[in-house]
């Protein structure tokens, strides 16, 4: 040993030129610019990526909020008891509501120094139906015949457009029945006495799809239930199938090559596209077992399926991940396999499995396309009456029901379209954080 | 090496525990043990000495029969657990392995409290009818554990929270919480440092006043210090098997000389 050392002392020298380690050689000049161009590369491509997301959100947001504002008549009304049978007593019953909401209206102006003229007409197409609404106020509640009473009526959908700058003087381009061009001045001067105000629209939230002929009264509500039923279906089967299946494989299946089949098979239905899967559900579910068209409990079982692959692979790699050694432990001190599993290996998994049922069925309550195949897209204008009769009666889904408004043509739908885009995504948003906390709740560490 | 210099050590004719006979374990196509014969006594230690994948750990896993877990693991031969053969179809590995405990190479306490790890293995098996019963039973493991002063006043901690050593002893804990005939000890010292080994070892001793136990060592002194009787293995074979002072002092086959004076291994 001490020969050889004593050899490479004396041959190094020669073949090696002296460096200085305060200068940088050739070589490490290139590496360290690689580096750099490396991290310059990731930087860049986060920043187009922030830009973009930034771009959306703005869209999103810009678009969609203007739903949630909803242009509102905001009036004391006070109707005396003589007035109320008198009203009750006519013909044309609404007519003399709004006769008595427009003299109330014109004190209102008045008493604030402000000119405009109107008549039934225009506040007919100001706001519509105004004499019914007021009716079937008193109607319900008699008692408050004779005290005054705050009504915030919706205004039509043309006003509400104008107050938040979609629709102008110069879009109209002659009179029509829904708009004159007086009416803008009367507007104006509602504004300015702040009758007319803009107020959250709850009705957005918690109302049904209508009709073309009011736009600005569309709601989401029915379709969030839809959507609601539907992921309780796929949590209700997803859930303990998959997690069922996962075990089975991962733990106490023989590998041979019937079990690698199958597992190849789950890996390729996670990849097959969604519309595939709603051709299935149309031909099993529906032609087949003749299970009731658009129903949520159809949708669920389709989405179901196509969530299956999701689950069982994010759980069996959960269930991969638990160390052998807890596994042995439970062995070792004479617990069957069945109980290892079910009080050691599952329990450590269980975070895992609850993060990826939640991705899958964020995954499930954003798909449109199988939706499409087994009628989710009709024009739902009511709920259900029953909780358990929701699964069965015909219902939309969020992102079908932002479809169906996106493809009509009024303006209305599309903002109402957008602010539905809000709702889907506030509660994807809400699904990965429950997801995160549970995550982080149930994570232990050994 | 004063370790190695024979001791006074009381080797009186036991019963046989365990009786193995043309005992072989195949890894697919790898023959890992070849035809081991040997018999260990009860109220015993008995120490598995010999180089890395010389298959003494194997060895040590088909007496609780631990190789059925691995898909690839064959195991042929008899082994008699008082006379009764464990590798018979009507014996269920479950019931082989509450009499047969195992402690393993990396301490391995389950993720629950100090309380729950003892507690599982009688909760299993139904040795307690009711909390009080239980409580008995875990404070004597812990006391038989040699850990119960250091862990007696905080038993709903975590098992994961504890140092090395004192989940080490916890496992042991955890394994005689049983009420094991047979203990056996995979390398149960070799992440530990010199004093909780030094306990670890302590322990053992004491344990053999009531089991038989089975330790898996790569450390000559260890087997030395623990052990009654000593089995060195090599290649898949039982070399030999003798009295612990006898196999240090005066080796019979010229390979145990080799590896306990540090020629091979």
């Amino acid at each position: 040993m001490i020969d050889a050392t004593a050899n490479n002392a004396s041959e190094e020298p020669q073949g090696k030129t002296k460096t200085s380690l305060l200068t940088e050689n050739a070589r490490m000049k290139a590496r360290n610019a690689a580096e750099k161009r490396f991290q310059y590369y990731g930087i860049t491509a986060i920043v187009i990526g922030t830009f973009f997301l930034v771009v959306l959100v703005w869209a999103i947001l810009s678009n969609g909020l203007p739903a949630y504002q909803q242009a509102v008549v905001k009036m004391d009304f006070t109707l005396t008891q003589e007035q109320f049978d008198e009203a009750e007593a006519a013909t044309l019953k609404t007519r003399v509501y709004t006769g008595y909401f427009i003299s109330a209206l014109e004190q209102k102006l008045n008493s604030e120094g402000i000119e405009a003229e109107f008549d039934a007409v225009a506040i007919d197409r100001i706001l519509s139906k105004v004499g019914g609404e007021i009716r079937s106020f008193y109607r319900a509640n008699p008692d408050r015949i004779g005290e005054p009473v705050t009504f915030e009526l919706p205004a039509a959908s043309r006003v509400d457009r104008y107050i938040k700058g979609g629709f102008t003087r110069e879009d109209l381009t002659s009179d029509n029945r829904f708009f004159h061009q007086t009416d803008f001045d009367l507007v104006d001067a509602l504004v300015e006495g702040e009758v007319i105000r803009s107020a959250f629209n709850w009705n957005f939230i918690t109302g049904v799809d209508t009709g073309v002929d009011n736009a600005g009264g569309a709601g989401i509500g029915a379709s969030v239930l839809g959507s609601f039923l539907m992921m309780l279906v796929v949590l209700c089967l997803s859930l303990p199938i998959g997690v069922a299946t996962s075990i089975y494989l991962e733990e106490f299946a023989p590998k041979n090559r019937f079990t690698d089949f199958i597992e190849v098979n789950i890996s390729n239905l996670a990849a097959v596209p969604s519309i595939v899967f709603g051709i299935l559900g149309l031909a099993v579910f529906i032609q087949f077992m003749h299970l009731p068209q658009s129903a949520p409990l159809v949708g669920g079982l389709v989405l179901t399926l196509m969530t299956l692959p999701t689950v069982i692979i994010s759980t069996r790699v959960s269930l991969k991940a638990v160390p052998p050694s807890i596994r042995d432990a439970a062995l070792g001190v004479g617990a069957s396999k069945m109980q290892s599993v079910f009080h050691h290996v599952l329990p450590l998994a269980a975070p895992g499995i609850l993060t990826g049922t939640i991705i899958g069925l964020a995954q499930a309550l954003g798909e449109t396309a199988p939706l499409l195949l087994i009628g989710m897209v009709g024009f739902i204008a009511r709920y259900p009456d029953s909780f358990l009769g929701g699964f069965e009666g015909p219902n939309s889904a969020i992102p079908a029901q932002i479809y169906n408004w996106a493809s009509r043509s009024d303006v209305v739908f599309t903002e109402k379209a957008w602010g539905g885009i809000i709702i889907l995504l506030a509660f994807l948003l809400t699904m990965n954080i429950i997801a995160i906390i549970l995550r982080r709740r149930f994570e232990r560490r050994w | 090496m004063d370790d190695l210099r024979p001791m006074e050590r009381e080797v009186d004719a036991k019963d046989i525990k365990f009786q193995c006979r043309d005992c072989q374990v195949y890894y697919g196509d790898m023959h890992a043990i070849k035809d081991v014969n040997c018999d260990l006594e009860d109220k015993t230690v008995t120490a598995f000495i010999g180089p890395s994948g010389c298959g003494k750990s194997t060895f040590l896993r088909c007496l609780n029969r631990m190789n059925d877990t691995l898909d690839v693991a064959r195991v042929e031969g008899n082994f008699h657990l008082d006379g009764e053969d464990i590798y018979d179809k009507q014996v269920d590995p479950v019931q082989l392995r509450a009499k047969v405990g195992m402690v393993f190479q990396k301490p391995n306490p389950f993720p629950k409290s100090i309380y729950d790890n003892v507690a599982y293995g009688p909760r299993i098996h139904g040795l307690a009818k009711n909390k009080a019963e239980l409580d008995d039973i875990v404070e004597k493991a812990l006391r038989r554990g040699a850990i119960w002063d250091e862990v007696k006043d905080r038993l709903d901690a975590p098992g994961t929270g504890l140092s090395g050593g004192q989940q080490q002893r916890l496992c042991i804990a955890r394994a005689v919480a049983t009420e094991p005939e047979v203990l056996l000890m995979d390398e149960p010292c070799s992440a530990l440092d010199p004093i909780a080994t030094s306990q670890v070892e302590e322990l053992i001793d004491e344990l053999r006043q009531n089991y038989s136990v089975v330790i898996v060592t790569h450390s000559m002194q260890q087997a030395a210090r623990v052990s009654q009787k000593t089995a060195f293995f090599h290649l898949g074979n039982l070399v030999e098997f003798g009295d612990t002072g006898r196999i240090f002092t005066n080796p019979e086959d010229p390979r145990t000389e080799s590896y306990i004076t540090g020629r091979i291994g």
